[in-house]
């Protein structure tokens, strides 16, 4: 099972460095989760691992090889990448797009199989977009696109899945969803999963370890219980907040201190003006 | 009871899902696998219906043919085959030597502008992708008006569509060269330059056939697009070039059809994307350049054949491109048969046609909202 590994990264864009000097590693069976304020890097990580963008300094190693050392194709049947806002044909029927996902297996003149096939139907029926087969992308809903990405990506089975944001546009009930999903294939596929994903809550929850990024370095890194605290959070994004345990797991969730930050006074007399 | 009568109509598309599952899965499959049926069934039916249409486009003219005689001189003319000729000279002639070559090259043309307008379309995931999009076009044009206005010591008009074929390929380079950022060249930053380039060189060709007086009115007639000049020579030359560039670009269907994500999931899906857009980039421009080096600019084709192709068999380019090349075909042939027949025996510039009918259509095609065309 693949083994991905980040050593001393350096990403720029342009002029802009985005990444500095940052090494991580991504081990089978688990799901890592990446946090951080926005533009903090976690997009061009992504990018990076997924050899789309190339870069300046440092090396990224999948199983012991470079990426630059692998085929795009082979690239594509171990690495199965789901971007933050995907364009997708309007078009393209559900089916269609989710069969892409094989293009990897296939060779330049040759057609899917029923193998092929029977992969796609399963991963949309992962998903639960199998009543979706036959809809075409422009009449779905921003959460049904997401699935069909999810779907695509399954349908290549990877053995590293990297997702950007994958729950942004998706209510908590869908959230809980795909991540049970993804933390499942995780641990049943031994497959090596990295999420970036704003929701701090929701990463705390999934994810079996947590790197918490600031300006394109690692601030915090380990178990959730270690990197999700009242102090990092306060440091890395400047917000503060109570980090309490979950009732039942005992993994930390955070909640805004809102009462902290508009000291009270001033706001009540406001209010009762407005009552007035 | 309203409880019972609610959880009823629960349960039953509950029920028909479960069942339906499998029968659903089987349908999808089965429409998919079906997908090659499909595409060579509709190509026999394409070309049956391309081939019926030149038949007929062979009867007509400033002189009628039977359609029996088109038949008899067609089949004269087969290898082993001895007919005892019951027609003049002069019929054989005007079929064998004007009209088919004229037919054959429409189709050439059509085909090649067709599949091009297609790549392009699926090369740009832009709908209003054409051959002239990117300068393709106006280059071919502006080599064209040099060639006609230069006093050439050797060689004469037959410089004319090289010097078309130069430029097309001269233009495309620059403006791939101008949209480069880094190592890749962005779809928009491409679509961009290409306007910009072509609306400069469409200046400079102004400005050329401004100030050639005598030869206005062949240049112009050129730019119209033209298919009067047509003979087994054109043909011979331009189809090995249209053949190619068909077979590179049918090659890269499944590519195009991943293209159809954006570039990173392409990327991501194991497509080499840069390399790609150059190979199909090149080959759509071989073959443009091919069609419009002696024929001129025809407007439309390229952007309505696969419009229509797209409206009846879907976006799966595994379909579409070939399907375009044959609907390009019968476009042409049509349109050409109507430039040759309507004002007969003085003839209407075929570009003149497909733009008459190629513009409302394109407006049409833009007014329904209701469901997207690409």
């Amino acid at each position: 099972m693949a083994k991905m590994e980040m050593q001393n990264v350096t990403l720029t864009y342009g002029q802009r460095s985005v990444v500095r000097e940052l090494s991580l590693h991504i081990y089978p069976g688990e799901l890592l989760g990446l946090v951080g304020p926005n533009g903090c890097g976690k997009t061009s990580i992504i990018k990076a691992l997924s050899h789309v963008l190339i870069p300046d300094a440092g090396r990224i190693l999948l199983d012991g090889q470079e990426l630059g050392a692998i085929s795009r194709t082979e690239l594509a049947r171990l690495i199965g990448v789901v971007p933050q806002n995907p364009s997708l044909p309007d078009t393209f029927t559900v089916f269609e797009v989710a069969i892409l996902g094989r293009n990897p297996h296939l060779g330049l003149l040759s057609g899917e199989t029923a193998r092929d096939m029977a992969v796609v139907w399963q991963a949309m029926e992962k998903t639960g977009i199998t009543h979706l087969a036959k809809r075409r992308i422009g009449e779905l809903s921003g959460g049904e696109k997401q699935r069909v990405t999810i779907a695509r990506v399954l349908a290549q089975e990877p053995q590293v899945i990297l997702m950007d944001e994958p729950t942004a546009n998706l209510d908590i009930f869908q959230q809980m969803d795909i991540l049970d999903l993804i933390t499942g294939m995780c641990r049943e596929k031994n497959t090596a999963g990295l999420i970036a994903i704003h929701d701090l809550n929701i990463a705390a929850q999934y994810c079996t370890r947590i790197i918490m990024l600031k300006n394109g370095q690692i601030r915090a890194e380990g178990m959730p219980k270690e990197v999700v605290t009242a102090e990092n959070v306060r440091e890395v994004f400047g917000a503060d907040t109570t980090v309490y345990p979950h009732p039942e797991n005992n993994l930390p969730m955070v909640l805004p201190n809102t009462g902290c930050r508009h000291s009270g006074n001033g706001n009540k007399e406001k209010h009762t003006n407005k009552v007035h | 009871m309203k409880n019972l009568e609610s959880d009823k109509k629960l349960d039953i598309p509950a029920k028909e899902n479960s069942e339906g599952e499998a029968a659903n899965m089987a349908r999808e499959f089965a429409t998919y696998s079906s997908r090659r049926l499909l595409l060579i069934v509709s190509i026999c039916g394409l070309l049956a219906a391309c081939v019926i249409i030149a038949l007929l486009a062979l009867t007509v003219g400033s002189v009628g043919i039977p359609f029996k005689t088109v038949w008899q001189v067609l089949i004269s003319h087969l290898p082993f085959v001895h007919a005892q000729a019951n027609w003049s000279a002069v019929t054989d002639m005007i079929i064998t030597g004007i009209r088919l070559p004229r037919i054959l090259l429409a189709g050439a043309v059509g085909t090649a502008l067709g599949t091009a307008g297609a790549t392009y379309q699926g090369l740009f995931r832009n709908p209003l992708a054409d051959p002239y999009l990117i300068g393709v076009a106006q280059g071919a044009a502006l080599g064209a008006v040099l060639g006609f206005i230069v006093p050439w010591t050797f060689g004469g008009s037959y410089l004319i569509p090289v010097m078309a074929f130069i430029g097309a390929v001269a233009a495309v380079s620059v403006v791939y060269l101008i949209a480069r950022v880094g190592k890749t060249a962005p779809v928009t930053t491409l679509i961009l330059a290409g306007v910009a380039i072509g609306a400069l060189l469409m200046s400079v060709t102004s400005y050329f056939t401004m100030i050639s007086a005598d030869k206005v009115r062949s240049i112009l007639s050129w730019m119209m697009g033209n298919l009067s000049y047509a003979g087994w020579d054109q043909l011979g030359i331009i189809t090995p070039y249209i053949v190619v560039g068909l077979a590179v670009i049918f090659l890269f269907a499944r590519p195009l059809n991943v293209m159809q994500l954006d570039e990173d999931q392409a990327e991501q899906l194991g497509i080499n994307v840069e390399r790609t857009k150059i190979i199909l980039l090149g080959a759509a421009t071989l073959i443009t350049a091919a069609a419009v080096c002696f024929v001129g600019t025809i407007g439309f084709v390229g952007i309505i054949v696969p419009h229509i192709v797209r409206l009846i068999w879907g976006p799966d380019h595994r379909l579409l491109l070939p399907l375009s090349a044959i609907m390009g075909a019968i476009l042409l042939i049509l349109a050409d048969t109507a430039s040759r027949t309507l004002m007969a025996p003085s003839e209407i510039p075929v570009g003149v046609i497909t733009a008459f009918i190629g513009a409302p259509f394109f407006l049409f095609l833009l007014r329904r909202t209701k469901k997207a065309v690409f």
